[in-house]
C-alpha cells in the first residue's frame, strides 16, 4: 500500500506511449476554440429534448397567437403584405435573439461560478480567448438549428412568401450572436450573482421585443422611442429578415448599416469577451 | 536538469503577498511536496507553474519554458488535479475523460481506449456510464486524477489530492500515485496532511505565510527539527497551564497547545514513566514518533491545521 511496503515496482495500468506534447500544444494553439465548442455541444446533450420541445413549441405558440389571433384583428395589409407575412420574420428573429440573450447570461456566469467548466479547460492547453470563441461557435450552431426549426414550422402556417425566406435562418443566427457575444463578455466579469440578469431580461430583452419593430414597423412609433430599435440587434436582424422574406423595401445604405451593426456587435463582443475571459481566469 | 525551477518567485494580490520570493527545484521523477497551512501560498504557486496565475516577480521555468509566455506548451505536458473538482456533473464519467482529452487535441481513436484504461486505473470501470453527480467524493477525486493523466503528463500537479476523503479512499489514492511515480511521472503536490507528505514526498518544502521555512526529505526534517519521540499528555483544559512548569523541567522542549501538552524527548516511554511516577496523573497520555506536524510546530509556533 505505502512506499515502505512496496517491494517491486507495480504498474499503475496507465500506459505512457510517448505522446508528442509539442505537437499537442501546436494543435491546441490552432484549434483550441474548436475543441472547446465541441465540449459545449457535448455538455448541452443532456438537455436536448427540453431544448427541442421549446424550439418547436415557441414558434407554434407565437404564430398562433400573433399571426392568427392578433393578425385577424389587423385590418388590411401592413407594409404592403398580410400581417402574418409581416410578423413572422420578426417573431423568428426575436425568438432566436432572446434565446441568445439567455445563453449569454446564466450559463456563462455559472460556468465560472458553479460548473467550473472554464477552470477545467484552463488546466489544459486551451486558452481563455479560445473558450470565448468556442462558446460563440457552439451557440451559433445551436441558434442556426433553432431558427431553422422555426422556419419549418412557419412553412406549415404559410408564413413565408417564397424560398428566399430561408435566408432568415442565417440572419437570425447573426442577430442572435450580436446579442450573445456582448452579454457573454459582460457575464464573465460578474463575481457574485445579483439582479443584473433580471435587468438584462426585463430592461433590455423585453423592451427590445416590444419596441424593436417585431409586431409593428418602427416608424409607427413616436420618434423618441425609435432609438430602441436602432441600438438593438433584434431590429436590425428583423429588418434584414423582412427584406429576404417578403422583399421589404429598404434603402441599400440602410441594409448595409444593418449588416455592419450586427457584425460589429459580434466582433466587438468577441474581442471584449476574449479579454474578460482572460482577466477572469488568469490572475 | 530540473523539470521545475523557481527563483525568487513572488505573487502579490494588491498589498497582500501570497508567495514571497520562494526558490526551489524539482528533479525529473521526483515526488515533491509543498506543505503548509491553508492560505500559505501553495495553490497560488501551483497555478503559477501551470501559467494560469501571473507572477509579480522572480523567474520560473517548467520543462525549460516560461509558463507565462508558453502556457499551452507547458500545460500540454502537465496533468493538473485542482483542489476543487472541476468535473462536468451532467456528463458521464467516461465522457468527462474524453471531452477533457479533446482539449489537448487528442484524437478519438486514442481517447476511447485511453478512457477505458484510466477508468480501470481509477477503479471506476463499473461507473463508466454513470453521471458524475451520482459518484461519491472519493470516486470524483479518483476520476479527477484519472482525467489529469489523459495526456500522459510528464509532471502531475496535485493540489490537496485527498482533502475531504475518508482514510480508506486516501490509501487507495496514495497507492495509485505511488505507482505513477514508479513509472517516472514527476509528482508535485500540496497538502496540509503530514502523513500524506511523509507517505508520498521524496522531498518537500514547508511553506508559511508565502515563505519557505524549511526544505528537505521528510525524515531528515524530522531529525533536524524534532526529537525521535513525542509524549502527548492531557490534563484537561483547566490544569494544562498549571502543569506546564513541572513538565518543562523534565525535558528540553515542550509545547502547550489548547487541548494537550507535547513533550519532545528521544526516550518517550521513559519520560512517561517518570510523569506517572511523580503522580501527575494525566487524563490521557500517548507516546508517538515525531511527525512533520511537530516540525511545523517547531518552525512556526503554530499547528498545521487550525
Amino acid at each position: 500500500m505505502t512506499r515502505q511496503d512496496a517491494v517491486a515496482p507495480v504498474s499503475s495500468g496507465v500506459t505512457f506511449s510517448g505522446l508528442d506534447h509539442v505537437e499537442l500544444a501546436r494543435r491546441t494553439r490552432r484549434w483550441g476554440w474548436l475543441h472547446y465548442s465541441r465540449y459545449r455541444q457535448a455538455a448541452e446533450k443532456p438537455f436536448f429534448w427540453t431544448a427541442f420541445v421549446t424550439a418547436i413549441g415557441n414558434p407554434v405558440l407565437y404564430l398562433v397567437a400573433m399571426g392568427m389571433g392578433l393578425g385577424s384583428l389587423v385590418q388590411g395589409d401592413v407594409d404592403g403584405v398580410s400581417y402574418l407575412w409581416f410578423v413572422a420574420p420578426g417573431l423568428l428573429v426575436a425568438t432566436v435573439v432572446s434565446t441568445g440573450a439567455q445563453f449569454g447570461t446564466w450559463p456563462i456566469f455559472g460556468g465560472f461560478k458553479w460548473m467550473k467548466n472554464y477552470l477545467a479547460a484552463q488546466a489544459t492547453p486551451v486558452e481563455p480567448w479560445q473558450m470565448a470563441v468556442g462558446e460563440g461557435l457552439a451557440i451559433s450552431v445551436r441558434m442556426f438549428v433553432q431558427a431553422f426549426l422555426f422556419w419549418l414550422i412557419g412553412l406549415a402556417f404559410g408564413a413565408w412568401p417564397g424560398a428566399a425566406s430561408l435566408l432568415v435562418v442565417p440572419i437570425a443566427m447573426l442577430a442572435s450572436m450580436a446579442m450573445f457575444t456582448p452579454l457573454m463578455a459582460y457575464s464573465a466579469t460578474l463575481e457574485e450573482e445579483g439582479l443584473q440578469f433580471n435587468f438584462v431580461q426585463r430592461l433590455i430583452v423585453m423592451p427590445m421585443f416590444l419596441f424593436a419593430g417585431t409586431f409593428f414597423p418602427l416608424a409607427s412609433m413616436p420618434a423618441y422611442l425609435q432609438w430602441i430599435g436602432w441600438v438593438s440587434p433584434m431590429w436590425h436582424g428583423t429588418q434584414l429578415a423582412r427584406i429576404v422574406s417578403y422583399g421589404m423595401e429598404n434603402p441599400p445604405w440602410l441594409t448595409v448599416v444593418h449588416v455592419v451593426f450586427l457584425v460589429g456587435c459580434i466582433v466587438g463582443g468577441l474581442l471584449v469577451a476574449a479579454r474578460t475571459f482572460t482577466r477572469r481566469l488568469v490572475r | 536538469m530540473s523539470v521545475i525551477e523557481a527563483r525568487g518567485l513572488t505573487k502579490k494580490f494588491g498589498d497582500f503577498t501570497a508567495v514571497d520570493a520562494i526558490s526551489f527545484e524539482v528533479a525529473p521523477g521526483e515526488s515533491f511536496g509543498l506543505l503548509g497551512p491553508n492560505g500559505a501560498g501553495k495553490s497560488t504557486t501551483m497555478r503559477m507553474i501551470g501559467g494560469t496565475s501571473l507572477r509579480t516577480d522572480g523567474t520560473l521555468t517548467v520543462l525549460g519554458l516560461d509558463p507565462e509566455t508558453h502556457g499551452p506548451e507547458v500545460r500540454a505536458s502537465l496533468g493538473v488535479v485542482p483542489q476543487q473538482d472541476s468535473l462536468d456533473e451532467e456528463l458521464r464519467a467516461r465522457d468527462n475523460l474524453i471531452v477533457y482529452g479533446r482539449y489537448f487535441g487528442l484524437p478519438m481513436d486514442y481517447l476511447k481506449p485511453k478512457a477505458d484504461e484510466l477508468l480501470e486505473f481509477a477503479q471506476l470501470t463499473e461507473k463508466a456510464n454513470a453521471k458524475v453527480s451520482a459518484l461519491s467524493g472519493g470516486m470524483k477525486r479518483r476520476l479527477t486524477i484519472a482525467r489529469g493523466l489523459v495526456n500522459e503528463p510528464r509532471i502531475l500537479l496535485l493540489d490537496e489530492p485527498t482533502t475531504g476523503l475518508d482514510p480508506q479512499a486516501r490509501h487507495i489514492l496514495w497507492d495509485r500515485l505511488f505507482r505513477l511515480k514508479e513509472q517516472g511521472v514527476t509528482l508535485v503536490l500540496t497538502t496540509h496532511f503530514m502523513d500524506e507528505a511523509e507517505q508520498l514526498c521524496d522531498r518537500l518544502v514547508v511553506i508559511d505565510h508565502g515563505r519557505i521555512v524549511a526544505e528537505g526529505a521528510p525524515q531528515a526534517l524530522i531529525r533536524q527539527y524534532s526529537t525521535r519521540e513525542v509524549v502527548e499528555v492531557r490534563f484537561g483544559s483547566a490544569r494544562n497551564a498549571e502543569m506546564e512548569g513541572v513538565l518543562r523541567e523534565m525535558t528540553d522542549r515542550i509545547e502547550v497547545l489548547p487541548d494537550r501538552i507535547l513533550l519532545y524527548d528521544d526516550a518517550g516511554e521513559a519520560l512517561l514513566d517518570e510523569i506517572n511516577r511523580r503522580g501527575l496523573n494525566p487524563l490521557t497520555s500517548l507516546v508517538r514518533r515525531s511527525s512533520l506536524e511537530d516540525v511545523f510546530l517547531r518552525l512556526t509556533g503554530r499547528s498545521l491545521i487550525d
